[in-house]
């Protein structure tokens, strides 16, 4: 095809195939999440020193725990690094794509909704894929020995991730670009330090009875029974399934696509 | 055999009505685009052209009326019809921080047949800034691939919104030309514009709104005789002190019944009408009885802007 020969726009319209676009989609938000190094420093670094930093302070300070303290650490630093890219950098980067009109363009394209939606989320799947695989190692490193819950760590992942997805594009829905980037980040700080990600829910005392109900400790706690006591906690579960649900059910309710 | 699809026109409106809140955007506008044309739906800023282009685009229904394009109903059949269109917004629809030949190549993958975004990319002039970022891409540059994002997927009808806004001359020329190569190979283009010579360059047919409302439609030649045979011109008149009150209607009685006047401001006028070579010595010999020192009197074919003039009493382009 030559654009200099007569004809050569003429017209030959038609979609690709819904998986094509799909998956065209999931590459284009992964690349732009990891070439972004706000995020990129949300998803892997904040993760990696947490810790770090934790395990490195447990045996600074003397503390010890029913289990080595990287067992202890590792499972809420996975939920962490889930609860920041499914809610956070979800959130900051729809808020700007509303801004500039991404999604509008988008949105008078072939991708249908659906796909966009799909393409997010498998966008979120593949830069969270990466950021397990990073933290595992150096937490393996550190002498981490998890017991083998992977198929609830699996799903408490899967579960917190569309919980947290649904509340992030919430937040994107109905504020600004800008209030959208300071409320997640807000949110994010808030519950890494009082919302029993990474410290369990009974290191919070009686404060504790609250956040387990949070999707951060839910999705804490899942991940630390699952590879701790390779058990399957299927409260937390469904606790992240209600806030799926009505985060959906939020979003679904107020979300506009310009 | 049942009628084949293609004896739709590109695009039938038909009574659309569009409101803001109070604010009427669209106000019962009906009008048609052929296919393999270029129709440029021309008026001053606000006067609905946005609002009907996303309305055939699917971004809004119809609020009253309606809007087909390719026969198809936007909204309803949207997915059948997105394929088919292209669409250049008026500005932003790329990331901030995505390159500028990733953001074409994502456009292409979503198509089943797209063109080569290598060579699209040189033809538009985009290959020099194949991989800056969209934040840094210069005004001309973005809707340059804005443009390209649109056509990418062979589309049967681009809609483009005010497409050479903020480009270089020569820019703009290569967009003119691309959009008329576009018609040449079958492709239907539908654009807004508030520019005159943009509209009479290209249109085939010229649809001018005003507060939303279609206040004349034509091809440009239509448009500019005025519908009638007759050679008309526009004769404008500058002069240095403020016009006498009453001046307009002495003016038309010195020239003849055929001829509209329109006051621009207090020291400025268009006239337009039937002229020969008496006109202009009328118009002195009126300057001279009311008083009224000419600064500037010059007398031209009338244009699409003195169309506009005689039909809403303002200067298109402010």
């Amino acid at each position: 095809m030559s654009l200099d020969q007569r004809g050569s726009f003429s017209p030959m319209p038609g979609a690709a195939p819904f998986s094509r676009m799909v998956a065209a989609q999931a590459a284009m938000e992964a690349r732009l999440m990891l070439r972004n190094g706000e995020q990129l420093l949300l998803a892997v670094v904040i993760p990696v020193i947490v810790l770090i930093g934790g395990v490195e302070g447990a045996h600074r300070l003397g503390k010890t725990f029913a289990h080595p303290a990287v067992d202890v650490f590792t499972p809420g630093v996975l939920a962490l690094a889930v609860m920041s890219t499914a809610f956070t950098s979800l959130a900051i980067a729809t808020g700007f794509e509303r801004r500039y009109g991404v999604i509008k363009r988008l949105g008078s394209s072939p991708l249908p909704r659906s796909g966009l939606l799909a393409g997010k989320i498998g966008g979120l799947l593949v830069v969270e894929v990466l950021q397990v695989l990073v933290i595992s190692v150096v937490a393996l490193a550190l002498g981490w020995d998890p017991d083998p819950g992977l198929l609830a760590a699996a799903l408490a992942i899967v579960l917190g991730t569309a919980a947290f997805a649904a509340l992030g594009l919430f937040v994107a829905g109905v504020l600004r670009a800008e209030a959208t980037l300071a409320a997640a980040n807000l949110i994010y700080l808030l519950l890494m330090a009082g919302g029993a990600v990474v410290l369990p829910a009974s290191a919070y005392g009686a404060f504790g009875n609250v956040v387990q109900w949070l999707p951060s400790g839910a999705l804490g706690d899942a991940m630390r029974q699952a590879l701790i006591d390779g058990r399957t906690d299927w409260l937390d579960l469904a606790v992240l399934l209600v806030w799926a649900a009505l985060g959906t059910f939020l979003t679904a309710r107020t979300f506009t696509w310009e | 055999m049942s009628n084949p699809p293609a004896a739709d026109p590109a695009v039938a409106v038909d009574g659309l009505v569009m409101r803001y809140g109070e604010k009427v955007a669209v106000d019962a506008l009906s009008l048609t685009v052929e296919r393999q044309t270029i129709t440029a739906v021309l008026g001053p800023n606000g006067a609905g052209k946005t609002t009907t282009l996303e309305t055939c685009e699917g971004y809004r229904a119809p609020q009253q009326g309606s809007v087909r394009v390719l026969g198809l109903d936007p909204v309803r059949d949207r997915t059948d019809l997105l394929p088919r269109i292209g669409v250049m917004l008026q500005g932003g629809g790329a990331w901030s921080g995505v390159r500028a030949m990733e953001m074409l190549r994502h456009v292409a993958r979503l198509h089943a047949n797209p063109l080569d975004t290598d060579q699209l990319a040189d033809r538009l002039g985009l290959g020099d800034c194949g991989r800056t970022p969209y934040r840094r891409l210069s005004g001309g540059q973005q809707q340059r691939l804005g443009l390209a994002m649109a056509v990418v997927g062979r589309p049967e009808i681009v809609f483009v919104d005010e497409p050479t806004a903020g480009m270089d001359p020569q820019a703009r020329r290569a967009t003119w030309e691309l959009l008329e190569e576009l018609r040449r190979d079958g492709v239907t283009v539908v654009l807004t514009t508030h520019y005159m010579d943009e509209a009479e360059r290209l249109a085939d047919r010229i649809h001018i709104i005003d507060h939303g409302r279609l206040i004349a439609s034509g091809t440009p030649l239509e448009l500019t005789r005025g519908g009638a045979d007759t050679r008309t011109a526009t004769i404008r008149l500058v002069v240095t002190r403020p016009f006498p009150a009453g001046s307009p209607e002495s003016l038309r009685q010195a020239l003849g019944a055929g001829t509209e006047v329109t006051l621009l401001d207090e020291l400025s006028l268009v006239l337009s009408g039937p002229a020969d070579a008496s006109t202009l010595a009328k118009v002195s010999v009126w300057c001279e009885a009311n008083g009224v020192l000419p600064e500037s009197l010059s007398l031209g074919q009338r244009n699409l802007e003195d169309v506009f003039l005689e039909l809403t009493g303002r200067e298109l382009t402010p």
